[in-house]
């Protein structure tokens, strides 16, 4: 049986891959960045989803983690004579001025290249799980409300941060011309890892203690499960999640400045999350692509319509109305069979919790 | 004597200017305060109510041959209303729902007025009209102090004045208060739990349009984003204050208003960061006093 589903599943993984191949051969370079963005917010999703869904606290500062993976590996990847073209203002300081890549002896060049971004990936990674874990373990002491308060706190002081400190971010005018690498793969194959990753974890004796603490902290507790230990896991796993998908933001887009990173593209994760179900990895891969293709799809309501005999003036806000519309439809219909376990809803005690 | 230092007259200036501020962010801080001593829910569409009060504000005066001061009180009732029917709408169905959902549901709210706002108020910067009495500067002893910042604290006196008598003396009041002590036996003793919470919306609302006029004349630029920095900054100052607290909200606004203005005024090479400061106060209280300058520790029921 178990080695049937893991058959399935390379089959599943073997197809997507090649599916992508093709697709990267012959998709211009705008429907590219859109699939590749459907990967990216699959990763953010499902890292907010570790978070929220699973464990069942409520973290805001996606969008934070996000701004230092990204500014992370820009920094990192980005050429010594690029990065003195994009600091005219203010010159970088010398030490991330002079950061490059290390050549790697006996190698090709391009292997230290892939070596190189794989790295400067996993230091994005990194320092917004660091991040994650200086925010995380005094607030998470806390009731849950203090944590969606904090984390949606720092995300705002990162922002502020990266637009004030312009020897090393070059401020609000962004950084400009990160090496490229809009290859499908790069994307998707952190997201197929993040997918797997997510499952091990869930079936791990890690992810049943988290769902344990989300079911009923008093009683995970006196099952001697360390609540703190496994909330700032969870937690520090989420934001290093959300640090490499900022990571792969940066290198599929090419261009960050600190108002990519505003509240609105945490909404647009728990957008995701919130569609596709809490706890729920299928629905939120699902979501995920959903919504990132619907967001591109639906641009055309900010603009001008002329149909036939319809004619319209351009409408900014329409679209981010027809999502928040969305949101909240579905939190308020959906909302008995959202946040609880079978178990909680036969003995229906969420009623006296308010 | 370095570059830095001040004249009387600039620290007054400053001490004015940080007061009124102080003064706003205490009438929008009561809101939050208020909805979450009831239920618990952080109403992150507060600062978005704020935007609208200002918005329906400018559009009366500019739009309407009614006098300045008849909007000035038309539209917090107004706005009062738009609050008590987000509420029917947006949280009411959610009664009885863990408080992740309702706080999904509110953060949608906020996204969606913010967006509305947009589409019907467009994106550009509108110009508050300010009305002549309350605009200029009036000279005190060699310093000179712009009138809005004498009118906000007063009038912020006399809303705060108001509402605790209404919250210590009225019926509706006791309500209030018996109901964020303890929701469940409240609404056995009988409390019409939907009427206390659509007053309270109703009120925190009246007093954030107050606080969306009074910052028009102050910042006469309205953008349909205005509300979100100012509510969050709020919120905050309610937790510094201690969450459910009113006085706590009042005191921990002042405290984030002064600290603001006065931060900058001392240290110029801070300014960029201003909107950061309410944030590092935030975490610095929630690492020292989680339940707030005037907050009780509450106990965990089990």
């Amino acid at each position: 049986m178990k080695n049937n589903n893991l058959i399935k599943s390379l089959i599943i993984i073997g197809l997507t891959i090649i599916v992508l191949i093709v697709m990267n051969m012959f998709l211009d370079s705008y429907l590219k960045r859109i699939v590749n963005l459907c990967a990216i917010y699959i990763i953010l999703g499902l890292s907010m989803n570790l978070i929220n869904g699973f464990t069942g606290l409520f973290t805001l500062g996606h969008a934070g983690f996000m701004a230092i993976g990204a500014y992370t590996v820009a920094i990192l990847t980005m050429p010594v004579a690029m990065k003195e073209m994009n600091f005219y203002m203010k010159p970088m300081i010398p030490f991330l001025l002079n950061l490059k890549m290390l050549e790697i002896p006996f190698l090709p060049p391009a292997a230290s290249e892939f070596l190189w971004f794989i790295f400067a990936l996993l230091m994005g990674g990194l320092l917004a799980a660091l991040c994650g874990f200086l925010i995380g373990a005094p607030v998470l002491k806390l009731t849950d409300d203090y944590l969606a308060i904090a984390t949606l706190g720092f995300s705002e002081i990162i922002r502020i941060v990266f637009t004030n400190t312009q020897s090393i971010t070059n401020g609000a005018l962004g950084l400009k011309g990160i090496p490229p690498r809009n290859h499908l793969l790069w994307a998707w194959s952190f997201a197929i890892l993040t997918i797997i990753f997510i499952y091990s974890l869930m079936s791990s004796s890690y992810g049943k203690a988290l769902k344990a603490i989300r079911e009923d902290e008093v009683a995970a507790r006196s099952m001697g499960i360390n609540l703190f230990k496994h909330k700032v896991l969870s937690f520090s796993i989420g934001s290093f999640l959300a640090g490499v998908g900022g990571g792969l933001l940066a290198v599929s887009i090419g261009t960050i400045d600190p108002a990519l990173f505003k509240f609105s593209l945490t909404f647009n994760i728990l957008l995701i999350v919130v569609l596709g179900g809490m706890g729920n990895i299928k629905g939120t891969v699902v979501s995920a692509i959903i919504i990132t293709v619907a967001m591109e799809a639906l641009r055309f309501l900010d603009e001008p319509i002329n149909i036939g005999p319809i004619h319209t003036n351009a409408l900014p806000g329409l679209r981010m109305v027809v999502f928040s519309l969305i949101l909240m439809i579905v939190i308020i219909f959906k909302k008995d069979n959202m946040f609880k376990s079978t178990l909680q809803k036969a003995r229906g005690r969420y009623a006296k919790d308010r | 004597m370095g570059a830095n230092t001040m004249s009387i007259s600039e620290f007054m200036q400053h001490l004015a200017n940080g007061t009124s501020l102080g003064s706003l962010y205490a009438l929008m801080a009561i809101g939050y305060t208020m909805v979450y001593g009831i239920l618990r829910l952080i109403n992150f569409a507060h600062g978005d109510i704020f935007m609208i009060g200002a918005y329906l504000t400018y559009y009366g005066i500019v739009y309407t041959p009614l006098p300045w001061w008849a909007v000035f009180i038309l539209a917090p009732v107004l706005t009062g209303i738009m609050g008590l029917i987000l509420e029917k709408l947006a949280y009411k169905p959610l009664r009885g729902s863990p408080r992740i959902t309702v706080l999904i549901s509110a953060i949608g709210a906020s996204f969606l007025l913010q967006n509305l706002g947009t589409l019907v108020f467009g994106g550009r910067p509108k110009a508050f009209p300010i009305p002549k009495m309350l605009s200029g500067t009036l000279n005190i002893g060699g310093v000179s102090i712009a009138v809005i910042s004498i009118v906000i604290p007063i009038i912020t006196i006399i809303l705060l004045l108001t509402l605790t008598f209404i919250i210590q003396k009225t019926k509706t009041g006791m309500a209030m208060r018996a109901l964020s002590k303890d929701f469940e036996t409240a609404s056995l003793m009988g409390i019409n739990i939907n009427k206390v919470i659509s007053i309270t919306f109703f009120l925190g609302s009246f007093l954030a349009a107050v606080g969306g006029i009074m910052w028009g004349i102050k910042y006469p630029q309205l953008v349909p984003l205005m509300g979100v920095v100012p509510g969050l900054k709020c919120f905050i100052a309610a937790v510094i204050g201690g969450i459910g607290n009113i006085t706590g909200a009042v005191i921990g606004g002042f405290i984030l208003g002064l600290g603001e203005i006065l931060i900058i005024a001392f240290l110029p090479t801070l300014t960029g960061y201003r909107d950061a400061f309410a944030f590092v106060l935030l975490i610095i209280i929630l690492l020292v006093k989680p339940t707030g300058l005037m907050g009780e520790r509450q106990a965990e029921k089990v």
